[in-house]
């Protein structure tokens, strides 16, 4: 397993550190090894793109690392934590405090306003009302969108709704920001300029990890994790 | 779980109904209908039985009402237009009753003429009751003027009448009644006293025309009247032989009133051949009354769960429905961080509020439905508390049965899979 690229970060303290895991699906009679005996460090402050073909487990591997799965086997250490095997309700409390989601399709929801969207995280943590509101209306001047605060997701662009989605992976302040495919949905004009604002918050010391398909897109990261069949194929950077 | 995190909670739900117009003021709908029939078919089984057992509670359930009554196959004979009919209860039956039971306290003869009253240049059709002062203890109504019949009024054969307000009313404008003469067929009477009318009357079990009685000591109503009948109608007239038309037998204690009366109708079987009389014992109907209310409550109550439920399956069919239709937003909050619970009190929220809001809305239109049934067509409608308690009671426990599934269905979905959908 070539996991040698992260020896050259052994400085910089890990963000979250895959041990060895492994995520086995059974179809029936079959299995289908999703994450076969991965073993990485995400260190403090890196921004990595995850590429490989379709079925190659990224995805398996940004949902274990957002606490959306729980791995077979292996140890997941968030923030030096071990988390690889805990309850319903014990994943939900890490993605509601550690973990940032930017999806593909946006998964805004549709009935509730920008602030309200980017206050959700907020919601579920318990802030009062005036507090959260506050820091709804810091984050959306961060992404540019202050003054869209009371409209619907529908009424914005695809590149306006990616950014609702970014500043409400940013309300909770996560450890690690997990992307999948944030730029899929978008033309590339659109495109670059998110990818500008995932460097930007890159630069600000934002641990960054993303998968994505292509190419032109990963280059905007540090580091790249190339998946095969389940295992790590390669690390650069 | 504190009050400021319940607080929270509800305004979600209630934000989230309100994101949802048409849906949930559908979903309210069935709710509110429910519970609107439910406490109006209550009110109106509850007026109805209400009205028939306070008729039954006015004959007074330690009575016993012995009423003359034509045989049937004399009715069929009126044809020979010469032909006298002889039934009815007789003076002896009377005394009979009130000699041979222990558990009588008295007895009342009641002889009934229809004639016309005349007081001056008024006159107006009476009702003429030959009685005794019995009567007056036994109806226990009091007089606005005067005096009762008295026990001297028998003996000494007086032409003395007791008037009803009502028919004092109409027959004399001018205030003084007492001592003023009435003339009863080819007689004069003094006017003795005048009782107070009932206030609410009516209904088939009731004298629909005590309005208009006029009560005179029962020897001076045979004197003057005698026992024979003469009624004309179209072409043809009637004898009739009647000595009695009513005996009413106050009896000591409820306990005794159904012995009693059995015993009361064997030996009426033995002295008269035809069956003339008609025994009714009104703690027998109120019985009876109370047993078909029962009844009709039971069947008038499964209506109304049936309806209920129906409300419950609309509610939770369309809590099932928003569940498949925002599985894909559960999906967006439980990654977000919410806990199952929270998912499933968002929804169980969503559902109680919907269903209080609709059962209350209900109350409402069930505390109309009643007041317009009884201003339209003048049923009279009762709304107890009890259906108030019962169907809202039932409305939020269909509501958080039937909103608690879909919600523990919409918790259980994998926030990936629920993500995916689309």
């Amino acid at each position: 397993m070539a996991n040698s690229g992260s020896l050259a970060n052994l400085d910089l303290p890990a963000a979250a550190q895959f041990r060895n895991i492994n995520k086995i699906y059974r179809m029936g009679m079959s299995e289908v090894r999703a994450l076969d005996n991965v073993s990485v460090v995400f260190e403090q402050g890196t921004f990595w793109a995850i590429q490989g073909a379709s079925g190659s487990g990224k995805s398996t591997l940004l949902n274990v690392l957002g606490c959306l799965d729980r791995p077979t086997s292996g140890q997941y250490l968030l923030q030096g934590r071990n988390i690889s095997q805990l309850d319903d309700d014990e994943q939900s409390e890490i993605r509601l405090r550690s973990i940032g989601f930017i999806f593909q399709s946006f998964n805004l929801i549709q009935q509730s306003t920008v602030e309200e969207n980017i206050e959700l995280p907020l919601y579920y943590q318990g802030w009062p009302p005036e507090a959260s509101s506050e820091r709804a209306r810091e984050l959306a001047t961060l992404v540019g969108l202050d003054s869209r605060l009371g409209h619907r997701p529908m009424e914005l662009s695809g590149g306006q709704q990616q950014r609702v989605a970014i500043a409400r992976s940013l309300a909770n302040d996560p450890a690690i920001l997990l992307a999948d495919e944030p730029t899929g949905n978008l033309d590339s004009k659109t495109s670059q300029e998110i990818m500008q604002l995932l460097c930007e918050l890159h630069s600000q010391g934002k641990t960054i990890i993303m998968v994505t398909h292509e190419s032109d897109i990963a280059a905007f990261a540090g580091k790249h994790l190339f998946m095969k069949d389940g295992c790590v194929e390669r690390m650069e950077g | 779980m504190t009050i400021t995190k319940i607080q929270r909670e509800i305004r979600l739900g209630l934000k989230s109904l309100l994101q949802h117009k048409l849906r949930s003021s559908l979903t309210m709908l069935g709710m509110v209908f429910g519970v609107g029939s439910v406490i109006a078919m209550l009110a109106v089984g509850e007026g109805a039985s209400k009205q028939a057992l306070d008729q039954i509670r006015k004959l007074g359930s330690n009575n016993i009402i012995i009423t003359a009554m034509k045989p049937v196959e004399e009715q069929s004979q009126q044809t020979t237009r010469t032909f006298m009919s002889i039934y009815g209860l007789l003076y002896d039956d009377e005394r009979r009753i009130a000699e041979s039971f222990p558990h009588v306290v008295r007895t009342v003869p009641v002889k009934i003429i229809r004639k016309e009253g005349r007081l001056g240049e008024r006159a107006l059709d009476l009702r003429i009751l030959g009685t005794t002062p019995n009567w007056f203890e036994l109806v226990r109504r009091p007089m606005i003027a005067g005096r009762a019949l008295s026990s001297h009024d028998i003996l000494s054969y007086s032409n003395v009448v007791v008037l009803t307000e009502f028919g004092a009313r109409r027959l004399l404008a001018a205030s003084s009644t007492i001592g003023q003469t009435l003339r009863l067929g080819s007689d004069y009477y003094e006017i003795v006293g005048i009782l107070k009318s009932e206030n609410d009357q009516g209904g088939a079990l009731q004298t629909p025309d005590q309005q208009i009685d006029a009560y005179i000591p029962i020897n001076v109503a045979k004197a003057r009247f005698g026992d024979i009948f003469n009624s004309f109608g179209s072409g043809s007239r009637t004898r009739e032989l009647v000595e009695l038309h009513q005996i009413i037998a106050e009896i000591d204690s409820v306990a005794n009133v159904e012995t009693t009366a059995a015993g009361i109708k064997t030996m009426l079987q033995r002295f008269h051949k035809k069956t003339d009389y008609q025994l009714s014992v009104p703690l027998a109907l109120l019985r009876q009354a109370e047993a078909t209310k029962h009844t009709f409550n039971v069947v008038l109550g499964s209506i109304a769960g049936i309806s209920l439920l129906v409300g419950g399956i609309g509610i939770m069919n369309i809590m099932l429905a928003s569940v498949t239709e925002r599985t894909r937003e559960i999906g967006i909050r439980r990654a977000i961080g919410a806990k199952r619970r929270q998912i499933i009190s968002q929804f169980l929220v969503e559902t109680l509020v919907l269903s209080t809001t609709g059962g209350i809305t209900g109350i409402g239109i069930g505390l109309i439905i009643p007041w317009m049934i009884t201003l339209i067509a003048g049923m009279p409608t009762v709304v107890t508390l009890f259906s108030l308690i019962l169907s809202l009671g039932i409305s939020l426990a269909v509501g958080i049965v039937f909103g608690l599934y879909p919600a523990v269905r919409a918790a259980g979905l994998d926030p990936i899979e629920a993500l995916r959908h689309q």
